[in-house]
């Protein structure tokens, strides 16, 4: 193999790829490469219509292969190593004949101007080997939610979806998968992958003692896990990233696992990977993620990389800090842990010294009597960032009095943060409508939000206050989630 | 030809009029084999764009120096507006556009500087070494703001009849109000994006994508200083338009055209979506204000509308958008006496532009608002005072404007859709629920749709078709529709194929080209299939017509035994042969198979500045039910149910027709609902990307969506197979949801006060909405003293 390339599967063989710039997305790389059935819509992760499916070798999978849908135009090139990438050209059958999700979408009329179609048929493609035979309409407006449509009104797409199996339960790529898991299998790399170009540096490291020590040793590296946003730096903002190192290589990073009453979170587990978990024991916190981004956001996104990023806005903090969640970083192999809270100390500033990795995450799970809600204002339902989001978490005594409080929102101040005079007015109160209405002061000293595009500060308020109080209805009986919060 | 015993039955070709086909690219679409501008096999030599945007909502531009840019890396060439050889100016209609500033910058985001470079990143790269001095001027950036300062981009105009300021006073009741009506980003998939290349002779080749070829012709022209005839435009399909690619392709190909003319190059220039969206101008956003005199049953006897709209620095199309919102203040109802003023602000922020409706939406949302105002003023159901007020068949027929509507079918729409979405039972259904729920409230609303279709600029109101039949029978088609995704290519193709007997697949469809059909007009104001459809009929007819000749004449038949059915031809008792053999046989007979055809409107006139005319051929109709669900605590909401029934005429493609329905409820549910455009006190527009500016996903459509096209309506005009235009009526079926919202609004404060809801009704609207009405309820009584 030549030095500076990567290998992924493309077509049914294996491609050797140069590598001449390690920030170049995989959508920019398709379409240069005689593959423009791939469309930039937005450059941005936020339209879809980019979607190509991912296969990556899983032992767990049918076939030894997961696909995942992503969005070429926020993946570099790099990430591709290992991988089997396929793009809208390969559903076609040498005779010429449609996929069935192709078909699906020709009789449903799902297509106008076209433009978001090789999207939407991607996604549905991932859909029809990782999903259910009977998906279901709320499942399919969840895969969909990632694909924008301006022509159609959706329907007739989500029709195709209901019907694609209809015209077959299996295609090419089930004949083909124990092949191209040999050709996999064939590329698998051991050692770290290194690659360089237009005076960038692209890492990859295998194990986590070596991840730590790259960014200890290049603490002005930039952390790729997901790129969700890193993408944006550079399609958007054409931010020259000189040393890129990636955590999705590293060996068991992506753990979710259940240990001594918590669930601890390795830093590279995307949603996708965690909201299995997430939902049994958290459904609340769940549907939060599924909202918090579209499949292809959830297959790429990191909650380390949420964390880490520590946006004011970022929708798993509330959520995770309202549950007590600590963090373990890690400095070239030093680790310590703090309650995530401590790591947010002011606008994008952090308790994390340069090249101090976000580890995991650790969610307590044995606290007993614990009640729990998250919720998330936005003006659409789907893939939009909060207006505010908030997360409250309290036990009562025997006496009905609250024992603990952990209130927590997004959307509010400089950085995630709890609500510190609202819990400590609830503290040793019965938990009643009046003590409620009593805390609105509180909270009102607790944050002064701003306006901007998303909400004006008197909403903000408003709702940080209404959504104290649906908590509490809720916990109280008093109230049902309303239809557009309970969607799965 | 005996089948077996079988009884015969009328053959006919597949794919004519009214047959439900997929579009035509629709294999394409769905396998990615369709090509886009930006698909095209880049030329050796391409270079890329980009262009430095203003970063000043006004100011003078006191340096401008490029000479960093000129030395970067890749770079081929710097353009300002001094370096362009024609004119600067490229407005549409009136001066005001030009390709790049001039001394000047009059937004935040009006293109300063255009860079040609090897690659984008290096163009990219380069801009950014550009430095611009600014000294800031004073901006205005609502249109209240220059309403009160006297600011427009041209004069008001008046529609009158009657007298308004008299029968207002008169009448029992009496409103005042005022709200806001919201504008609206297109959200083309596709980015704008022109690939120019030069030719020989000085000549420039432009494949743009434009839903108005012949203009970004003439501006090429214009700009480099040539006749019309050194340049082509081409345009084989759009992702998207919606308006968004009628005048605003024109700034992107003049670019395009000025770099590769300068360069000796093919230049592409593709904007990003954060630039395309700060740049290129959108729906105009309203300030409405009403004073409205009506009866005990909600019958309006006198109104006066003030529409003003924020048309931003320049006129480009807005002064013919405002006269559509106008056209449209009336809706389906009967004004007596009206007196409907349209003002045109001028202000410091991106040129407003057509967008689907072109006016005529806000102008709808405002006269519906007025009427759930009477209703809830009155404690009646709006449909009872929709009902009152709608235009009567022969008499009560006459529209603002003085032309009557003759072809009314709006009572029969609103009955059957009233049965069929069993309205009244679900009315009485959400006021029991409402009474029952404290935090969530249901609300319900039936709106008319009534549209004018035509060009109100009667000039545009025609259009030119060239077919060319080949030996073998088989045809090219081409004319001046462009395709945007509606779907104009099939549906005129299915004329064609109807008009020959042929099968649609014998019938190649082509790129719109300006080599091909001149002076075409824009696809646009839902023409494209009705003038288009005409034109190639025509020149089908033409063709046919010499067949018909010479097969009677050569095989010594009546021209009236010459019939054509299922790709073949009977003449008479004499003969019988395929479609393909008669045309060869043409050929050998040296009959000429390719004509043009040309349409133009009849009965259409208009005079402006009376305000008088027959500006429609006729009217499209439609109407809608919406149900709302809102959480009162946060203002979110899901719209649970739609019912529509659309008046298509006899659709040439009911499938395509029914796309377009969808479509445009769902594209007018976004505008209305959570697509917000918020600019920043300095004027910058800071939903600019997907991330901030909200469309409609899949989830955002009712869960039970019943959409209907009504049934054996044909039009009453000799439309083009007594079909009806599509493209733009649907998106105002939406007015339902958002006035659903109102209801809903309405019902968590006891219907005790008339909420006042801006559009967009974004959650954070309503829930203020809420708030407001629910504080202004205690001790309100209704109609109270102005």
């Amino acid at each position: 193999m030549m030095a500076n390339t990567i290998r992924f599967v493309l077509g049914g063989e294996i491609r050797e790829v140069p590598v001449t710039d390690p920030t170049q997305t995989v959508l920019q790389w398709l379409r240069a490469n005689r593959r423009p059935g791939t469309k930039e819509g937005c450059a941005e992760g936020d339209c879809g219509a980019c979607t190509v499916v991912l296969g990556t070798r899983d032992p767990a999978a049918e076939g030894g292969i997961r696909y995942r849908a992503v969005n070429a135009c926020i993946v570099f090139v790099p990430q591709l190593d290992g991988r089997q990438l396929i793009t809208v050209e390969d559903l076609k059958l040498p005779g010429g004949a449609l996929h069935p999700v192709q078909r699906a979408l020709v009789d449903c009329h799902g297509s106008q101007c076209g433009f978001c179609t090789p999207g939407f048929v991607m996604s549905l493609f991932a859909e029809f080997h990782e999903g259910p035979q009977d998906p279901g309409r709320e499942r399919l407006l969840d895969v969909l939610a990632g694909n924008l449509c301006r022509c159609t009104g959706y329907r007739p797409i989500v029709e195709a979806g209901m019907t694609m199996r209809r015209y077959g339960i299996g295609d090419a790529f089930d004949a083909a998968r124990a092949q191209a898991a040999a050709l996999l299998d064939g590329i698998r790399r051991t050692e770290d992958l290194t690659v360089t170009g237009a005076g960038r540096t692209f890492h990859a490291p295998r194990r986590l003692d070596r991840l730590a020590r790259l960014f200890a040793v290049h603490p002005d590296a930039t952390i790729l896990a997901g790129g969700t946003d890193v993408g944006l730096w550079v399609t958007k903002q054409h931010r020259d990233l000189k040393t890129v190192i990636s955590v999705s290589e590293v060996a068991g990073f992506a753990a979710v696992v259940e240990r001594d009453g918590a669930l601890q979170i390795g830093g590279g587990a995307t949603y996708s990977d965690l909201l299995p978990v997430v939902d049994r024991h958290f459904p609340d916190f769940a549907a939060l993620l599924r909202r918090l981004g579209s499949v292809q956001i959830r297959n790429s996104g990191t909650m380390g990389g949420n964390v880490a990023n520590g946006s004011p806005i970022g929708d798993s903090m509330p959520a995770l800090i309202a549950l007590g969640t600590t963090v373990v970083l890690n400095h070239g192999g030093t680790r310590r842990e703090m309650p995530l809270e401590d790591l947010y100390l002011d606008y994008k500033e952090q308790a994390r010294v340069p090249g101090e990795l976000v580890e995991a995450l650790t969610i307590p799970l044995d606290v007993p009597g614990r009640q729990f809600a998250t919720y998330k204002v936005s003006k659409r339902l789907d893939q939009d960032i909060s207006a505010v989001c908030a997360a409250y978490a309290i036990t009562l005594n025997p006496a009905g009095k609250v024992a603990t409080a952990r209130i927590t929102y997004g959307g509010m101040a400089v950085t995630p943060r709890r609500a510190a005079r609202t819990e400590a007015s609830l503290r040793g109160r019965p938990w009643s409508l009046e003590t409620v209405l009593g805390a609105y002061a509180a909270l009102a000293e607790d944050f002064q939000p701003i306006s901007d595009m998303r909400a004006s500060a008197e909403y903000r308020s408003r709702i940080a206050r209404n959504l104290l109080m649906r908590f509490y209805l809720e916990t109280t009986g008093q109230a049902g989630r309303p239809a557009e919060a309970t969607h799965a | 030809m005996l089948d077996g015993g079988r009884v015969p039955r009328p053959a006919r070709a597949k794919g004519g009029v009214g047959v439900p086909l997929p579009h035509d690219s629709a294999h394409k679409h769905v396998t990615g084999e369709a090509v886009y501008t930006d698909d095209l096999p880049e030329l050796p030599g391409t270079l890329h764009t980009a262009i430095l945007l203003s970063s000043k909502a006004h100011a003078r531009i006191l340096r401008l120096d490029t000479t960093a840019a000129e030395a970067a890396a890749g770079v081929h060439a710097v353009l300002t507006a001094a370096d362009v050889p024609g004119e600067v100016d490229i407005g549409p209609v009136l001066e005001g556009d030009p390709v790049l500033a001039v001394d000047k910058v009059e937004y935040t985001g009006q293109p300063v500087v255009a860079v040609a470079a090897e690659t984008q990143e290096q163009a990219i790269a380069a801009a950014r070494l550009i430095v611009v001095e600014y000294r800031d001027l004073p901006a205005i950036l609502t249109a209240e703001e220059a309403l009160a300062k006297g600011s427009f981009v041209s004069p008001g105009l008046t529609f009158r009849q009657g007298d308004a300021g008299a029968a207002i006073p008169k009448a029992a009741n009496r409103l005042r109000g005022s709200f806001r009506i919201g504008g609206q980003d297109h959200f083309y998939l596709e980015g704008q994006i022109a690939y120019a290349l030069p030719k020989e002779d000085g000549d420039l080749f432009c494949w743009s994508s434009t839903q108005h070829p012949s203009e970004v012709q003439h501006l090429i022209a214009k700009v480099l200083g040539k006749p019309d005839h050194a340049v082509t435009v081409e345009v084989r399909r759009m992702g998207g338009g919606f308006g968004g690619k009628e005048t605003q392709p024109a700034m992107v190909a003049c670019v395009a055209a000025l770099l590769a003319d300068r360069t000796g190059r093919p230049v592409k220039c593709r904007l990003d979506r954060d630039d395309d969206m700060v740049m290129t101008g959108k729906r105009h956003d309203f300030f409405v204000r009403y004073d409205v005199g009506f009866d005990e049953r909600g019958r309006i006897e006198g109104i006066e509308l003030d529409l003003a709209a924020r048309c931003g620095y320049s006129a480009d199309l807005s002064n013919a958008v405002v006269d559509r919102a106008m056209f449209h203040a009336d809706n389906a109802y009967h004004l007596p006496n009206a007196r409907i003023t349209g003002h045109r602000c001028r202000t410091n922020t991106v040129s407003n532009t057509a967008f689907r409706g072109f006016g005529g939406p806000q102008g709808m949302v405002a006269i519906e608002y007025v009427i759930d105002e009477i209703a809830r003023a009155l404690d009646l159901d709006p449909l009872a005072v929709r009902r009152a007020n709608f235009y009567g068949i022969g008499e009560r027929d006459r529209t603002p404007y003085h032309q009557r509507v003759t072809d009314n079918v709006i009572h029969g729409i609103v009955d059957d859709l009233a049965a069929s979405s069993d309205y009244a039972a679900r009315r009485g259904a959400v006021d029991a629920f409402n009474a029952r729920s404290t935090l969530v409230k249901r609300g319900l609303a039936l709106t008319p749709v009534k549209f004018g279709i035509s060009f109100t600029i009667s000039h545009l109101n025609q259009a030119g078709a060239l077919v060319l039949v080949y030996r073998d029978g088989t045809v090219q088609l081409n004319h001046g529709g462009t395709e945007m995704g509606q779907g104009v290519y099939v549906k005129v193709a299915q004329v064609v194929a109807e008009e020959f007997q042929i099968d649609i697949d014998r019938i190649r469809i082509t790129a719109t080209t300006t080599e091909k059909v001149p002076n075409t007009s824009p696809t646009a104001a839902s023409s494209g299939s009705d003038l288009n459809g005409w034109a190639a009929l025509n020149a089908a007819r033409e063709i046919k017509n010499r067949l018909v000749t010479f097969a009677a004449a050569h095989w010594g038949v009546p021209e009236s035994a010459v019939r054509f059915a299922d790709n073949r031809v009977r003449i008479g008792d004499r003969a019988e042969m395929s479609f393909g053999e008669l045309t060869t046989a043409a050929y050998l007979a040296r009959v000429p198979l390719s004509a043009t055809g040309f349409y133009a409107t009849p009965k259409i006139w208009w005079n402006r500045e009376e305000g008088r005319g027959r500006p429609f051929y006729y009217y499209a109709y439609g109407a809608a039910v919406t149900e709302v669900e809102v959480d009162t605590l946060t203002g979110e909401y899901r719209f649970t149910r739609a019912d529509i029934l659309h008046d298509c005429g006899d659709s040439l493609n009911p499938a395509i027709d029914l796309g377009q329905v969808e479509g445009g409820y769902v594209q007018g549910l976004g505008w209305l609902t959570m697509e917000e455009l918020w600019w920043d006190p300095a004027g910058r527009l800071r939903t600019h990307a997907p991330s901030t500016y909200k469309i409609p996903t899949a989830r955002d459509v009712p869960a039970d969506f019943r959409v209907q096209l009504t049934r054996t309506t044909p039009a009453q005009e000799h439309t083009i197979h007594r079909s009806k235009a599509v493209g733009e009526p649907p998106l105002m079926l939406a007015i339902s949801g958002y006035l659903a919202l109102k209801d809903a609004v309405a019902a968590a404060a006891d219907h005790a006060v008339s909420p006042r809801l801006d559009a967009p009704a974004t959650p954070e609207r309503v829930l203020l909405a809420i708030d407001e009405a629910r504080a202004r309820s205690q001790g309100t009584v209704r109609l109270a003293a102005d």
